[in-house]
């Protein structure tokens, strides 16, 4: 393309060097030091993955070389990122509005908030050529359509004057990199890009990224939480906890010999879909050296066989519609589901199709249109309040959000009381007490926290009082919608953890919903797998994953970024 | 940990509240002001009502010290007189409207669907009708009470109550922890009143800080039409009104019934925000 004069590139150039750089940020409670004298260096053509949990720095250091934080309360108060030579810290702001999207530009996590649905598509991506004067309007509009199929969004082709409302979210994170990669950056900045997407269609972006940077020749640093995500990826990791850098390594040698604690805890705490164990090692088994749990791979014999435990739930034929103005969407379509005793039923399948509606109608939250749901194989019937509150007391749902599940205004002594009131267990308020002080060890959590308000916990604290407030009523079967998805690889294992216990001691019952293939795996014993309402197979874990039946569980399963490279580590 | 057993949400907001200076203040000034309106008219050595046509348009002295009107009487006793009028019925039309339009919207928001829209579409009729129009017929069917004209300001006012509560009701419903306690088995009215009700305590209190001084203002113009408060009796309202046309000959008849009306405003105002933070368990950050 003649009309864009490429940069005079020196060898020097395209490199990224950070030095010494210190974030703080003010609030009333005093300074917090998100950013803790990290160095970091991006070589021209090197894609580097930034890895760390959140509240770790990554995004805050991925901000800060376009500055883009808000400056105060962010505050840099010492260090140095310079871009090719120069430091950019010290420029204007007119100085920066000329490096953004032109030497350096990013992508952004959500997709379909990131576009504005004023402006078509097109006029979107070929922005960043007429702002920086890269080319005429004409001109733009003809390499942003080029650039828009080379990333795979064909629909451009046909119908020009798309708006974003009419894509999907795959798509419209495609239309960002294209945004992104039309003004040909030296270095790429992108931040989660497909944390929002779901497994299959992540894995058809990065490829498209990372494709699309080699043949550009185009630097990047790519942040995310998910280690086996950025070994797919990145030539190089750097891990990052509580604002520091603990380890940078070649991804291979990462893999095959983490130095720090924290970071052989990542990439074990994951549940894996090559790792098979009861319980997941947590970061505190590797901060302490006595503990046994690491790499013990305790075979588990199950002493019941699957299928001589008798069926709990049973679904027959159950159809959930939705009606709007003039359509009706069937989100449940004739799903036949039987959910043995004592067992763990795992509920794969992307965003849309059906799970968590599923969960909800058996639970009756949401009303079904028709079919049956069986209890110990006889149909549930909520005539009257007494037989609604027979029901609720056996049936119990642990949410996705602790933050939205927990009633603010109550301390969780209330929270955990007020079950009990409703059902009529204890005798007094001095009994129930107990029994919430007893529930609440059993959690992991202490009678201290009886008086506190659910915002004084952390997010892996709040999931716990969920489980507790989802045990007071002592239900058989536990709906658990998503509930680890919010959370860090190494919160996430102690939940996960948790519940496995909690299913030994109590006997409990699952259905587990989750997009987290290796969660799924971790936690189930039979696993169906739903796509567009209805479920294209069921089978016991080892089936679905070693022989899946269909091409859709297939893709799902091929989906699932992992390290391969580490695959032999752990077995 | 100073608190061993569970406080209950109203012992945890007062010590919230105890510990916020400029809604303790507040507290202060608005119960002094009920105070000099409850005890004033009688402690004063005259009455609401006494003419003394000698003394018409006295400005401040020992005798008078927030000076007489036009008519000679007493602003000392008919500025606090007033008081006890304009106090009465700003809050208690402003706890009618509280009690009308929250539990009107609360239910509407909650119950949603047809029934959501029908109690709406009701709320919108009563809108459009002219608030004057209104009221003069809730007069003439009751005749003239003073109670009544409590209930008919609070009537009107609900309405943008019912509004504001029914959207914030709206989404907290689909919140989880409200399906947590639908799954539960919690029944319909506990769920209404322990897990939403609560959490709509920040804008009804702020709204309601809003309403006082408007039905205050609204008792001066009913006052001004020969529908509420009618001479010789007197409300701040009514005084400000009289003070207002004639503050080039007598600015004290519009400073003093003023300054207390702003007062007790600014008094409501700061001692909303205070309850409203007092009362959400995040804004404190110690536990």
């Amino acid at each position: 393309m003649p009309s864009i004069q490429s940069l005079p590139r020196m060898d020097s150039m395209g490199q990224l060097n950070i030095q010494n750089l210190s974030i703080n940020f003010r609030s009333r409670e005093g300074i917090v030091q998100a950013v803790n004298d990290i160095d970091l260096k991006i070589k021209e053509g090197e894609i580097v993955g930034l890895v760390g949990e959140s509240g770790s720095g990554k995004s805050v250091t991925c901000n800060s070389i376009l500055q883009l934080l808000p400056c105060p309360p962010a505050e840099i108060s010492h260090g140095t990122i310079e871009w090719t030579g120069k430091d950019l810290l010290k420029k204007s702001e007119p100085n920066m509005a000329q490096i953004r999207g032109k030497e350096i530009s990013m992508i952004f996590q959500d997709p379909m908030s990131c576009l504005n649905p004023y402006l078509t598509v097109l006029e979107q991506v070929a922005e960043p050529l007429i702002i920086h004067n890269l080319a005429t309007p004409t001109e733009a509009m003809q390499q942003a359509s080029d650039i828009l199929a080379e990333v795979g969004v064909d629909r451009i082709l046909t119908s020009p004057n798309a708006y974003p409302h009419e894509f999907s979210g795959g798509m419209r994170q495609r239309v960002m990199i294209a945004m992104a990669l039309i003004t040909k950056p030296a270095l790429l900045l992108a931040d989660e890009p497909t944390t929002a997407l779901d497994v299959t269609v992540q894995a058809k972006i990065l490829s498209i990224l990372k494709e699309a940077c080699l043949k550009r020749k185009i630097s990047v640093l790519f942040v995310s939480h998910d280690l086996g995500l950025v070994a797919e990826l990145a030539d190089r990791v750097v891990v990052m906890y509580r604002g520091k850098v603990i380890e940078q390594k070649d991804t291979a040698s990462l893999f095959q010999n983490p130095e720090h604690p924290y970071v052989k805890a990542l990439i074990a705490c994951r549940p894996t879909l090559e790792s098979s164990s009861d319980r997941l090692p947590t970061v505190e088994d590797f901060n302490n050296p006595n503990s046994c749990c690491i790499g013990a791979n305790e075979s588990f014999t199950s002493t019941l066989l699957l299928h001589e435990r008798k069926v709990l739930l049973e679904t027959k034929e159950l159809t959930v519609e939705f009606s709007s103005k003039d359509e009706k969407v069937r989100a449940v379509n004739d799903v036949n589901l039987a959910i043995r005793e004592g067992t763990t039923h795992g509920l794969v399948g992307e965003s849309g199709s059906g799970k968590t509606t599923l969960g909800r109608s058996i639970l009756q939250l949401l009303q079904k249109t028709s079919g049956q749901i069986l209890l110990h194989g006889k149909p549930i019937v909520i005539g009257n309040s007494q037989q609604q509150l027979h029901f609720r007391r056996s049936m119990q749902i642990i949410f996705q959000d602790p933050y939205a599940s927990l009633n603010p205004r109550l301390t969780i002594e209330q929270t955990l009381i007020e079950p009990m009131i409703v059902h009529g267990i204890g005798n007094n308020n001095q009994n129930r007490k107990e029994r919430v002080v007893a529930l609440l060890e059993e959690v992991g959590l202490a009678s201290e926290h009886l008086s506190r308000y659910p915002h004084q916990f952390s997010g892996g604290q709040r999931q716990r009082i969920c489980v507790a407030r989802a045990l007071t009523t002592e239900p058989q079967f536990i709906v658990c919608d998503e509930c680890v998805s919010a959370m860090d690889v190494s919160v996430q294992a102690q939940v996960l953890n948790l519940l496995k216990s909690l299913q030994e001691s109590r006997g409990l019952t699952y259905l587990f919903i989750s997009h987290d293939l290796g969660v799924v795996k971790f936690m189930s014993d039979e696993i169906s797998v739903m796509q567009h309402g209805t479920i294209v197979e069921t089978g016991t874990v080892d089936a679905i994953y070693q022989k899946p039946q269909t091409e859709y569980t297939r893709q799902l399963i091929e989906a699932v970024p992992r390290a391969n490279r580490s695959t032999n580590i752990f077995s | 940990m100073s608190m061993q057993t569970s406080n209950s949400l109203g012992k945890d907001a007062w010590l919230r509240l105890r510990a916020n200076r400029m809604a303790m203040l507040s507290l202060f000034v608005l119960i002094g002001i009920f105070i000099i309106s409850l005890l004033g008219p009688l402690l004063s050595s005259f009455s609401y009502q006494e003419q003394n046509l000698d003394k018409v348009f006295q400005p401040p002295d020992k005798e008078h010290f927030l000076g007489t009107d036009n008519l000679g009487r007493d602003l000392f006793a008919r500025t606090t007189y007033g008081g006890r009028i304009s106090l009465a019925v700003g809050l208690l039309a402003t706890l009618v409207s509280l009690l009308i339009g929250v539990s009107y919207g609360m239910i509407a928001g909650y119950a949603g669907g047809r029934i959501d829209s029908f109690m709406m579409r009701g709320v919108d009729v009563l809108y459009s009708l002219p608030f004057i129009i209104f009221v003069i017929l809730l007069m003439v069917l009751f005749g003239r009470n003073f109670l009544l004209l409590f209930i008919a300001i609070g009537a009107v006012e609900w309405l943008t109550m019912a509004r504001i509560t029914r959207a914030q009701t709206l989404n907290l419903k689909n919140t989880e922890f409200i399906e947590a306690a639908r799954a539960l088995g919690y029944s319909h009215l506990r769920i209404i009143f322990r897990h939403i009700l609560p959490n709509l305590l920040g804008p009804i209190i702020v709204y309601a800080t809003l309403t006082v001084p408007a039905v205050m203002l609204l008792e001066a113009v009913l006052s001004f039409l020969g529908l509420g408060v009618q001479a010789p009796m007197s409300s701040w309202g009514s005084l400000i009104k009289e003070g207002a046309e004639k503050m080039d000959a007598a600015p004290w008849l519009l400073l003093f019934p003023g300054l207390f009306f702003c007062v007790t405003l600014f008094a409501l105002n700061f001692l909303g925000d205070g309850l409203r933070d007092a009362l959400d368990p995040k804004s404190s950050q110690d536990g």
